[in-house]
């Protein structure tokens, strides 16, 4: 059952997604794609789950890895997104 | 209990961030806080899982400590270096690194089970108990290894072919097909037998396999493609490392992730279509590969098919650029080699103050990825609203005096809607050649991605601007001004 209830949130957020992205206008292809990516960095919260059990060895090192890796994708896919958005900020004239 | 339903609640707030993030990416105006909207979900997120990580788990703040400092740092870090002109690499690259943390979160979670013995009953504790341990636990850990480790190697080729480091021309294997097949279906039985039915160090050992195949098989199947084609490989891996974070929240039964993957993997998909039509081409035309490259392919254009073709000089094409009253600039990858959009810029500010009317035209796949040219204009500060996309700009060539075109070439090339036999007959195309003059600015008559001879080169109403794009242009403007 709440598996069937998880599917439907995927389902739905399929939709939403093709809403929401089709809006965005080519000018903006570039950010979207590195702010999509950012955002599929959210597997951070899986690799923090990771650490939480008492891993050692080679589970502990892999756990490390995942979270280090995992930042760098949400880190540095937002601040170069900024980046790139501060550039088209400016309008003069 | 109460404590687990508040952390449920914020993850539904970090949710609805992440959605009015994308949202407002729709609007340049509002862009930049729809990604800092969106960096504030995940800020969220990653407290909440930080200070109540579920029931009665503690967290082991060595490894999490060590582990944000070092990804923080190193992201930072890379997000401040990079060229603009580098940021497709970049996207290639950070995608690689996210399938590459889902390969490590599954590998992790499995290697505690199966060494540390007591995975189980802890697994179990975390979502309730519905998921975890069964079937769909092993299915999703084989599935995480097998797409996180195919967009980690997939992307690093990509990043390689884009930056030059691996030749951008397609390399076949001979007996590729059956090869990737069989990488494929040897991933999937190691993965089957690992997760669901060997023990101990077996299935160990047969994870492993996992992750070698699926590691393999995203290198052959990124190495047939062509370069330029690498916009739709990353676009589509990055919908790839969406779904490996969906599939991470069905683990964990967050939906939290459930939604951003499947946010991400739509955006990835809808580019990956976008430039696929742009091109005329089925994603599965893309994919097999062997299309185009940097070197001529047979029969295509070398400089002695040509005729007739009249070449120009920075004075002259200053000459002829001067007394135009409507000019439009075509950039393109080679724009982005030469570094040449601040020059592009300057000049076309100086055809402004002598009253030209300045508009720029976007190809959808000018450029290593989508949006490519926008973001190289916007650097050299081209107001937005000067550029145009292939629909709304494509009537006005007729009425144009000037098209100055520097470093595109298939996307101008008049046999895509003039010869039903070319190769890339059908491809929109900017119709640049309706312009009264056409500045075509290339270092030589060699043929684009596709392989072919443009005729454009040799019409009457064309002259060739042989050089380096950001050369040419500089000398074009000290011309214009001494004038």
């Amino acid at each position: 059952m709440i598996f069937l209830l998880m599917l439907f949130v995927f389902v739905l957020a399929i939709f939403a997604g093709n809403e929401l992205i089709s809006k965005v206008p080519p000018t903006l292809h570039t950010p979207l794609m590195s702010g999509a990516n950012a955002i599929s960095g959210i597997t951070i919260v899986g690799a923090l789950m990771c650490a939480q059990f008492d891993l050692k060895g080679v589970a502990g090192v892999l756990g490390v890895c995942a979270i280090a890796l995992a930042t760098i994708n949400v880190v540095g896919g937002f601040m170069v997104t900024d980046r790139m958005l501060a550039m088209f900020g400016s309008k003069k004239k | 209990m109460e404590n687990f339903s508040i952390a449920q609640l914020l993850y539904l707030i970090a949710t609805a961030l992440f959605i009015l993030g994308i949202k407002k990416l729709s609007k340049v105006k509002t862009a930049r806080k729809g990604n800092a909207l969106a960096a504030l979900g995940m800020l969220l997120a990653v407290v909440v899982t930080l200070v109540a990580p579920g029931a009665g788990i503690e967290l082991d703040w060595t490894l999490v400590v060590l582990g944000l400092a070092i990804g923080g740092g190193v992201g930072a870090l890379m997000a401040k270096k990079i060229e603009m002109t580098g940021m497709p690499e970049m996207v290639a690259l950070l995608n690689g690194f996210g399938g590459l943390a889902s390969t490590f979160v599954a590998l992790s979670e499995f290697w505690g089970r199966y060494a540390g013995g007591d995975m189980a009953s802890a697994a179990s504790s975390q979502s309730e108990g519905l998921l975890l341990g069964g079937a769909v636990w092993a299915v999703a850990i084989v599935l995480s290894i097998l797409v996180g480790t195919v967009t980690f190697t997939g992307s690093l080729v990509a990043m390689g072919k884009l930056s030059g480091k691996i030749s951008g021309n397609p390399v076949l294997l001979p007996g590729r097909h059956v090869l990737v097949a069989g990488l494929l279906i040897g991933a999937l039985a190691l993965g089957a037998f690992g997760g669901f039915s060997a023990t101990g160090d077996t299935a160990l050992w047969m994870i492993l396999g996992l992750t070698a195949c699926a590691g393999a098989f995203g290198v052959i199947s990124v190495l047939p493609i062509g370069g330029a084609d690498m916009p739709v490989v990353v676009s589509l891996l990055n919908s790839y490392s969406g779904v490996a974070a969906s599939m991470a929240g069905f683990v964990i039964g967050n939906p939290l992730l459930i939604v951003a993957g499947a946010l991400v993997g739509a955006s990835g998909m809808i580019l990956t279509i976008i430039m696929c039509k742009a091109m005329n081409r089925s994603l599965g035309n893309v994919l097999v590969g062997g299309f185009g490259g940097d070197a001529p392919a047979a029969g295509g254009g070398g400089a002695h098919e040509y005729t007739g073709v009249k070449s120009a000089g920075p004075e002259e094409a200053a000459m002829i650029i001067e007394t135009a009253s409507s000019v439009i600039f075509i950039p393109g990858y080679g724009m982005a080699v030469a570094q040449a959009q601040h020059v592009v810029k300057e000049l076309g500010e100086e055809l402004e103050k002598r009253g030209a009317k300045v508009r720029y035209a976007i190809h959808p796949v000018a450029g290593r990825m989508p949006g490519h040219m926008n973001v190289l204009l916007a650097e050299a500060d081209v107001d937005y609203e000067l550029l145009f996309e292939l629909e709304r700009i494509n009537g006005d060539f007729k009425t144009t005096d000037v098209v100055v075109i520097v470093g595109a070439n298939d996307v101008v090339n008049p046999e895509a809607i003039e010869n039903p036999q070319s190769p890339i007959a059908g491809m929109p195309i900017l119709n640049a050649h309706e312009a009264g003059t056409v500045l075509m600015i290339k270092r030589s008559l060699s043929p684009g991605y596709a392989g072919i001879k443009n005729p454009l080169f040799e019409r009457d109403n064309t002259y060739m601007c042989f050089g380096d794009g950001k050369a040419f242009l500089s000398d074009m403007l000290a011309e214009l001004k001494e004038a």
